[in-house]
């Protein structure tokens, strides 16, 4: 197995407060890895690190490395617009911008510089494809992406960050928003992504964790306390509060 | 005998009611009597010819029309851009720290300040000092530093209320933070901009005293916007004190209303179509 993320020594602090400690981790490419953990144990603020949208909070410190195919991203020489294109993000409440299904796909190719119209076109139809949109979509590309149901949002934000071709994609709580229903669709959808992306999630869900991913860690103030293959940390769980955790003793 | 709590509701829901017929009374009483005694001196002629002046105020009020397209164009061509820019480093760019604070402090207590006092500031400082003397320019350039801090503060308000999570998409995927101020942040506030382009429409009309001493008050028709010139208000306020045509004066007022119910009308029927253009967002996290 290839690691894409490899993890030493991770310290992370908003101002005074420290909200990671020492992290080590191998994550692996074309696996699907969970983080779970009670509120505020720091797996979020561990996923935003990854594509530095942690830059967007004032005062914050890190220490350690974070590599990603190598090459650590907290350098800096590190360009952050190639790193955004590079591990993509979706978010826990379905975002599209108030614009047509087509200008919300179209975005970040834009903005990173493609104007062919054929071309774009042609990415629009790649990417609204592989997230399980286009049958259902591809008669209304114009109309707003705001007019979708949840589910279908959150499937067009997961479009919108293929559209980049991204080669990690991070995903916060992708579906506590959702109804049972979408979920399960955002899961298959995540199942059949990680043939070509390696994706990392964030969740609340236990169920969720256990059914979709290959890798869980579990977290706990700010600490990684258990990271191994899912079904060791769900059967087998090497440390005391990762039992009384997933056997739901607190959390 | 006790009150019954009933009771007491029935009575506040009246005195409410009657304060709210009250106020829209006023409103209907004003506009009333505006029109009532001015639209009959409204004729083609009224509205084609130059004010003649004499103490009758003879001839029409074109050139104080022109005067007033004039000013309200030349005024949010300089304050819009300067308004809208410095809102997007307030919103977008400025720490929360001690001089952004001040500031802040500074266009609201701009806000406040009466308008003669800017229509001194610009006579100081258009008129003389820099020699533009009584023009439009004067007037348009005085009238812009009235109405900047109003078009800062609620610039500023809208792209605040842009949701967190549109910026975050658009930084996930790679844009940089001045496309995503053009291409997600701006669109999205497009509403309270174009609010903002009403009041100050609104405060052009409207605004007499700092005209008066900035832009001369001309009654000929404006060949540049160098020229001095009238604005309605400004014309309505000659006819009122000057001369006996009290009816003419009520018909500019009849007109200077008729042009502000267009202007805002056409203005939300702008928005409303860019909005819908634009893919019928509302501001919405979608949920």
């Amino acid at each position: 197995m290839e690691i894409k993320i490899l993890i030493r020594d991770l310290n992370f602090y908003y101002g005074s407060c420290q909200a990671l400690k020492s992290i080590n981790m191998d994550i692996y490419g074309n696996k699907i890895t969970a983080l779970i953990g009670p509120s505020g144990c720091g797996k979020t603020t561990l996923l935003r690190l990854m594509n530095r949208m942690s830059d967007l909070v004032d005062e914050t410190h890190i220490e350690g490395r974070m590599l990603i195919d190598g090459q650590d991203i907290f350098d800096k020489s590190v360009d952050v617009v190639n790193l955004r294109k590079k591990v993509g993000m979706v978010f826990q409440q379905p975002n599209p911008f108030p614009m047509s299904i087509y200008d919300n796909v179209a975005y970040g190719p834009r903005m990173l510089g493609t104007h062919n119209k054929r071309v774009l076109n042609g990415i629009v139809e790649e990417s609204l494809r592989k997230a399980a949109l286009w049958d259902e979509m591809k008669d209304n590309l114009h109309k707003s992406g705001l007019a979708l149901s949840g589910g279908q949002q959150q499937r067009l934000c997961i479009a919108r960050v293929l559209s980049v071709d991204p080669q990690i994609i991070l995903m916060d709580e992708p579906c506590s928003a959702l109804d049972p229903i979408s979920t399960l669709k955002i899961e298959e959808l995540m199942i059949e992504l990680k043939k070509d992306y390696t994706l990392i999630i964030v969740t609340h869900n236990m169920q969720q964790a256990a059914r979709v991913s290959d890798f869980a860690g579990f977290m706990l103030l700010g600490e990684l306390v258990e990271y191994a293959e899912t079904r060791e940390v769900f059967n087998v769980p090497k440390d005391k509060r990762t039992e009384d955790y997933i056997t739901g003793r607190f959390g | 005998m006790k009150i019954s709590p009933k009771f007491t509701h029935n009575v506040a829901w009246g005195v409410c009611w009657a304060a709210g017929l009250l106020s829209l009374a006023f409103l209907f009483i004003i506009i009333g009597y505006v029109f009532v005694n001015g639209i009959g001196s409204i004729t083609w002629e009224f509205l084609t010819t130059n004010p003649k002046g004499g103490l009758k105020g003879e001839g029409g009020i074109l050139s104080a029309l022109v005067g007033t397209l004039y000013l309200i164009g030349i005024t949010l061509l300089i304050a819009v851009p300067l308004g809208v820019g410095a809102a997007i480093y307030m919103a977008e760019y400025a720490r929360n720290n001690w001089f952004t604070k001040l500031v802040r402090f500074g266009v609201e207590s701009l806000a406040g300040i009466p308008s003669i006092v800017f229509g001194l500031f610009g006579f100081a400082l258009f008129v003389t000092a820099l020699g533009f003397n009584f023009s439009i320019m004067s007037g348009a350039l005085t009238l812009a530093c009235l109405c900047l801090p109003v078009i800062i503060r609620t610039c500023e308000e809208a792209m605040k209320a842009v949701p967190r999570t549109y910026r975050e998409a658009s930084y996930g995927l790679g844009a940089t933070k001045w496309q995503t101020i053009t291409h997600v942040i701006l669109p999205a506030a497009i509403p309270g901009i174009i609010t903002s382009i009403i009041l100050t429409v609104g405060r052009v009309v409207e605004e007499t005293a700092c005209l008066y001493v900035t832009m001369g008050g001309s009654s000929n028709m404006p060949t540049s916007i160098w020229s001095s010139a009238r604005t309605l208000s400004l014309h309505l306020y000659y006819l009122a004190m000057e001369t006996t045509a009290i009816n003419k004066a009520l018909a500019t007022g009849v007109i200077l209303i008729i042009i502000i119910i267009i202007i805002n009308f056409a203005t939300r029927w702008l928005s409303d179509r860019y909005i819908a253009m634009s893919g019928g967002g509302r501001m919405s996290n979608g949920n």
